[in-house]
């Protein structure tokens, strides 16, 4: 419990950092201070109005404890193109930033540990080695070159899918239970979470075999092989389900990763997410909602940092946290 | 795993240097300086190799204006991009751009990563605990969209990867280094200088870094590719300097000009595979790097 305290702790103060440095980097940028929360093209009553809830005719100091303040609420301010609360937009866009990321790791995850495995029961054979030279190249892939790729071919060439957003032109559905699980959503889905995909798989399955090579050198293995197991046995039961807990840790790491990742590949297929989000406001001056969907990111991004600390801790009790 | 790095019986530099001598010794190191040393060499003599002037409008014989040509059109290898610019000597050209925040960004994670990891490791206590703390903090800074937020503030400019990545990336190095500071520190032979009298900076440069430099070129080469596929992400999301050619802005004029749906994958898949063996290579050679520093993990 009370490393759990600590942790949380750690939590509090690295999303009071990181808020810190955004509030930093937003009022000492060149030109007028105000121009983070107020858009000459406001209405002079809702410019009197945004001054006096930021306090931007204060000092900075004071600025800067009514910006916490309003963050502990959720206050982001206001959108200037959308003329609509921050927070309420970006809580809007994370559904579809989280089932892109979700979708492509799961489909990763699931590809990574199956290979990783099969690399490491076939070891030193053909497939291995051509496997692992592959693999570090899916590695050093640009995202959005890949998505570029795979739009030019499956969308604009062969003509199988579509080129962007969520759903067709003129679709419309009854809720939202309906939209994700519609055939129009998942085929508008499909191409940005192969491209995350095809980059995530690397990472577990890298991860995968390592630790089957290691675990198959450990002693209870040996034992399960001198019992006569067979080989299925001893390398599905006995050393993969081992070898696994390392590979799910890094699930919760993957996630805080990818959704920085994601950036890239939502502005490639328009995919109308967080990444896309922060790219289009940071380009129309739109600061209150370019530093919301940024701390909206930074606390998925370290939420799944302290997940990670944990379940390292719970899923292998030899390994102490503090 | 770190204690399998620590039997340091040679100089780092004629360990390296004897692994690098050897052909047959690591195929995936070897790969990958061979394609290093084709990616110098293209950018030294970028200039010579390019067989126009990447930035200028070109025009055919008939004085058309030289648009959207297939390879080999009217001479030109790789064809030209929708304004008639010649995309065979902006690939060119751009591998100059790529090396230089390639190198510099590499130096610039490495040293600073290798500083705070041996100060913090060596000295422990207080200084430990704040620099430590910073790490946990640039950990939670989410890397692309702090350069993509740093870039629209500053003057567009391919140093504003290397600043970013200076400011955050320094962290993974730090991390690695310190914890293996924390080991070497309490060896025999450092116990045996300490006693001896020498000064703790002496003790640090003369007797700790040695045994962390290697760790530190291994983070470097990583931080190579990060820094040419960074950059290749901002150019494309239309953050980088317009004034240079990269891979990155050379991709962004692809989507940008409707490539993608004309399908003239000639613009835009040179740029990719290049950034991709540039990458690659990097990783290669930190391959060979950790089974020199982590023989265990050979398969």
């Amino acid at each position: 419990m009370r490393v759990i305290g600590a942790r949380l702790l750690q939590l509090a103060f690295v999303l009071w950092a990181v808020a810190t440095i955004l509030f930093l980097i937003f009022r000492l940028m060149p030109g007028n201070p105000l121009a983070a929360y107020i858009d000459p093209t406001f209405t002079e009553a809702q410019q009197l109005e945004l001054m006096a809830r930021f306090g931007l005719d204060r000092p900075l100091w004071q600025q800067y404890f009514i910006y916490l303040w309003n963050l502990l609420q959720g206050d982001l301010g206001e959108s200037f193109f959308y003329r609509e609360p921050v927070g309420e937009r970006v809580l809007a866009l994370l559904p579809n930033t989280l089932i892109l990321t979700f979708s492509s790791l799961i489909v990763a995850y699931a590809f990574g540990i199956l290979v990783g495995a099969w690399l490491a029961w076939s070891r030193g054979g053909l497939g291995e080695r051509a496997a692992i030279p592959l693999v570090l190249t899916t590695r050093a892939l640009p995202e959005f070159w890949l998505g570029m790729l795979l739009l030019a071919v499956f969308s604009f060439w062969l003509g199988w899918l579509p080129a962007g957003g969520t759903r067709s032109p003129g679709a419309s559905f009854d809720g939202y239970l309906d939209l994700y699980t519609s055939a129009d959503f998942l085929s508008h889905l499909l191409l940005p979470a192969l491209t995350l995909a095809i980059y995530s798989q690397g990472l577990p399955l890298l991860l995968m075999r390592s630790n089957m090579l290691e675990v198959m050198d450990e002693d209870f293995v040996t034992m399960a092989r001198i019992k006569g197991l067979s080989r299925w046995s001893v390398v599905v039961r006995h050393a993969a389900r081992n070898a696994l807990l390392p590979v799910m840790t890094s699930f919760a790491i993957a996630v805080g990763y990818q959704i920085q990742g994601n950036v890239v590949v939502e502005t490639v297929f328009s995919w109308p997410g967080l990444g896309r989000e922060l790219v289009n406001a940071v380009s129309a001056s739109d600061y209150p909602l370019a530093q919301g969907a940024f701390l909206m990111i930074a606390v998925v991004v370290v939420l799944m940092n302290l997940l990670a600390d944990l379940l390292y801790g719970l899923l292998d009790p030899r390994i102490s946290l503090a | 795993m770190p204690e399998a790095a620590l039997p340091i019986r040679r100089p780092w530099l004629g360990r390296v240097a004897g692994r690098l001598r050897l052909p047959t010794g690591d195929p995936f190191a070897v790969t990958g300086l061979a394609i290093y040393a084709v990616f110098v060499l293209v950018a030294l003599l970028a200039p010579a190799i390019a067989t126009h002037d990447p930035t200028e409008i070109l025009f055919t014989e008939g004085y058309d204006l030289a648009a959207d040509l297939r390879p080999g059109e009217e001479g030109f290898v790789l064809g030209t991009t929708s304004l008639g610019r010649d995309i065979f000597s902006q690939l060119v050209m751009g591998s100059r751009s790529a090396l230089l925040i390639g190198v510099t960004a590499a130096v610039v994670v490495a040293v600073i990563g290798t500083l705070v990891g041996l100060v913090a490791g060596y000295f422990g206590g207080l200084v430990d605990a704040v620099l430590m703390r910073l790490a946990d903090v640039a950990f939670g800074i989410p890397f692309l969209p702090f350069v993509i937020v740093l870039a629209a503030f500053l003057e567009p400019s391919i140093w504003n990867v290397v600043l970013a990545m200076a400011l955050v990336l320094w962290r993974d190095t730090a991390r690695v280094i310190r914890s293996q500071v924390l080991s070497l520190r309490t060896r025999a032979y450092v116990e045996a200088a300490r006693v001896t009298g020498s000064s703790d900076l002496k003790i640090v440069f003369r007797h700790i870094a040695p045994g962390v430099l290697p760790l530190s070129f291994l983070y470097g080469s990583i931080a190579i590719g990060w820094a040419i596929l960074t950059e290749a992400s901002i150019s494309f999301l239309g953050f980088g300097d317009p004034e240079t050619i990269s891979w990155g802005t050379m991709l962004q004029d692809a989507y940008a000009s409707q490539a993608l749906s004309r399908g003239a994958f000639y613009w835009f898949v040179p740029p990719g595979l290049c950034i991709i063996l540039v990458v690659v290579a990097g990783f290669f050679i930190s391959r060979g790097y950790e089974e020199i520093l982590f023989p265990k993990l050979k398969g």
